[in-house]
């Protein structure tokens, strides 16, 4: 069983897609950062309303109405799925499944805030993210929505030089991808690292040190079908 | 097919999806770029998703992998995106969803007005037959303020409020009364049948005030005030009742589904009536902001729209949307 937080949709084009669900921590984060934007906004506006007197006082309950209820959703109907503190933190709410959240749904689970809210310091909803395998709490399960990871993943580098070297024995898929990954991401280790990883191969164990590397990377080639 | 000969083959056509993109997202790429072309989208998407299908059974290193996916993902993002049309939908609520949704939740809404008005109306008769049981209900602060507010001799029942106060009052209704809805409804995720409970309390408060300012003798006061927009604020409140526990209902008795998917399901059918909640709570804060609260206006005046008013709400959630064929 696969413990990560990739969840896999398949789309009428018949691909498969992923979607890498958020968990409450980075969530969190992004809740504060709209609690900040939403008290700054209010507090901008209290300023020149309040030279309005009981007419402004009115409409500065109105506008915090809007923050409180409307706000999300006009973020998240308008702005592809994410609120300012959503953006900051590379979040977006979708559909469960990877289609951009609908504006029935996301009236739905910012209604539900409350809800998840209950009994103090969104208890409810932390209960209810920590038994779902989508980190959905309650405004998510009736809403049918996700928040995940938007795309923007490290880039990955391309297949280091090498001289292309046949692989010495037959191996399965995963074998093969595991050698392209471990080339295309050496670069973001330190030397010594890349040397450590490379002899838990068997076959390469006690070899000199950056030959094993080296060769990993010729076998990538390889595997590429760069014949050199 | 090599990898690199595989690219060289398709990269034209990536840049020219990723260009589409662009041009239809129309917020990055300098201006003056030509608009994508909507029409070509869906072949683009279902050849760039057989492309990604292959990278990955053909083992391509991540990188190519990776950036497929992105396209794709984009692509799909654009493609099923929902469109929304906000005057359309208003409409669409007004004159079809709303009735429709409330009477398909008929027992429920019945339930919610029989437990908010049968407190409501036993409190009333049993204070107006003992005036002390009263205390029962209301602290004697409470009784204090509710008796200066309604004096008909009090200072502002004799001029004209100011426009200003109009505008305070009416942003209150609003941020006060529409946020209680909106949570009377949301906490039946949380408590089940709860909000129809709640609707029990909110009546014996009411018919507690009602019946004291009545023996007071303020009832007529009191009478005017609410008249006109109690129509909308009182069936509001019941209506958001009714929707917190159709939620609470999809939890306790999930029927044939999941809790998860009944829960789901529950929300779909109550949405339609917060909505209408939501809608009749701000019509509610206009009208008791700028006509319910105005001295200039004679009582049998205020009465009559009253009367219309409780007619035309009733006449909406009963008969609304019975012709339209769904």
């Amino acid at each position: 069983m696969r413990l990560d937080t990739v969840r896999q949709i398949e789309t009428p084009e018949g691909v498969v897609l992923e979607l890498r669900v958020a968990g409450p921590w980075t969530r969190g984060l992004a809740l504060a950062i709209d609690q900040v934007v939403r008290s700054m906004v209010l507090s901008v506006a209290a300023g020149p309303l309040a030279f309005l007197g009981e007419a402004g006082m009115g409409m500065l309950l109105l506008l915090a109405f809007l923050m409180e209820w409307l706000y999300p959703v006009v973020f998240e109907l308008r702005f592809g799925g994410a609120t300012p503190g959503k953006t900051a933190m590379g979040l977006a709410v979708v559909m469960a499944d990877g289609t951009p959240v609908t504006p029935a749904a996301s009236l739905l689970r910012n209604l539900l805030r409350f809800a998840d809210l209950l009994p103090m310091g969104f208890l409810l909803g932390l209960l209810t993210m920590s038994f779902d395998r989508s980190f959905r709490r309650l405004g998510d399960l009736a809403a049918g929505t996700v928040v995940v990871h938007r795309e923007r993943l490290r880039p990955v580098g391309a297949l280091p030089e090498a001289r292309p070297l046949a692989v010495p024995a037959a191996l399965l898929p995963e074998e093969q991808r595991a050698i392209i990954a471990f080339a295309t991401r050496t670069s973001t280790w330190s030397p010594e690292r890349a040397q450590e990883l490379a002899s838990t191969v068997p076959t390469l164990a006690g070899s000199p040190p950056g030959e094993a590397v080296r060769r990993l990377h010729g076998m990538a080639r390889w595997l590429q079908g760069d014949r050199g | 097919m090599r990898e690199d000969r595989f690219v060289q083959v398709h990269q034209a056509e990536w840049a020219a999806l990723a260009a589409t993109l662009d041009g239809l997202d129309g917020q990055k790429g300098p201006a003056g770029r030509p608009p994508g072309d909507p029409a070509a989208l869906p072949a683009a998407l279902r050849r760039i998703s057989q492309q990604l299908s292959l990278a990955r059974h053909r083992g391509y290193t991540p990188a190519l992998v990776q950036r497929l996916h992105e396209l794709a993902m984009r692509g799909h993002l654009r493609l099923y995106r929902p469109r929304l049309d906000l005057a359309q939908r208003l409409r669409d609520l007004v004159s079809v969803e709303i009735p429709q949704a409330v009477r398909r939740e008929g027992w429920l809404v019945l339930l919610g007005h029989l437990l908010f008005y049968g407190p409501l109306l036993a409190v009333f008769v049993v204070i107006r037959l003992d005036p002390s049981a009263v205390g029962l209900v209301l602290d004697p602060l409470t009784v204090l303020t509710l008796e200066a507010m309604y004096d008909p001799a009090g200072e502002h029942f004799l001029r004209e409020r100011e426009v200003d106060s109009d505008l305070l009052m009416f942003g209150f209704y609003i941020w006060n009364n529409v946020g209680i809805g909106f949570r009377t409804f949301a906490s039946g995720a949380a408590l089940g049948l709860g909000p129809v409970f709640f609707l029990a309390y909110n009546g014996v408060h009411i018919g507690a005030v009602a019946s004291h300012l009545h023996n007071v003798g303020m009832g007529g006061t009191l009478s005017a005030f609410v008249v006109g927009h109690g129509s909308f604020e009182l069936t509001a409140i019941v209506l958001s009742g009714a929707a917190g526990a159709r939620l609470g209902l999809g939890l306790l008795a999930p029927g044939p589904y999941s809790r998860g998917e009944a829960l789901r399901r529950s929300a779909l059918r109550a949405l339609p009536i917060v909505q209408g909640a939501g809608l009749m709570l701000v019509a509610a804060a206009v009208v008791e902001a700028f006509w319910s609260s105005s001295s200039t206006v004679p009582d049998p005046l205020k009465y009559a729209v009253g009367a219309a008013l409780w007619l035309l709400v009733y006449a909406w959630l009963l008969l609304g949307g019975r012709r339209a064929h769904r």
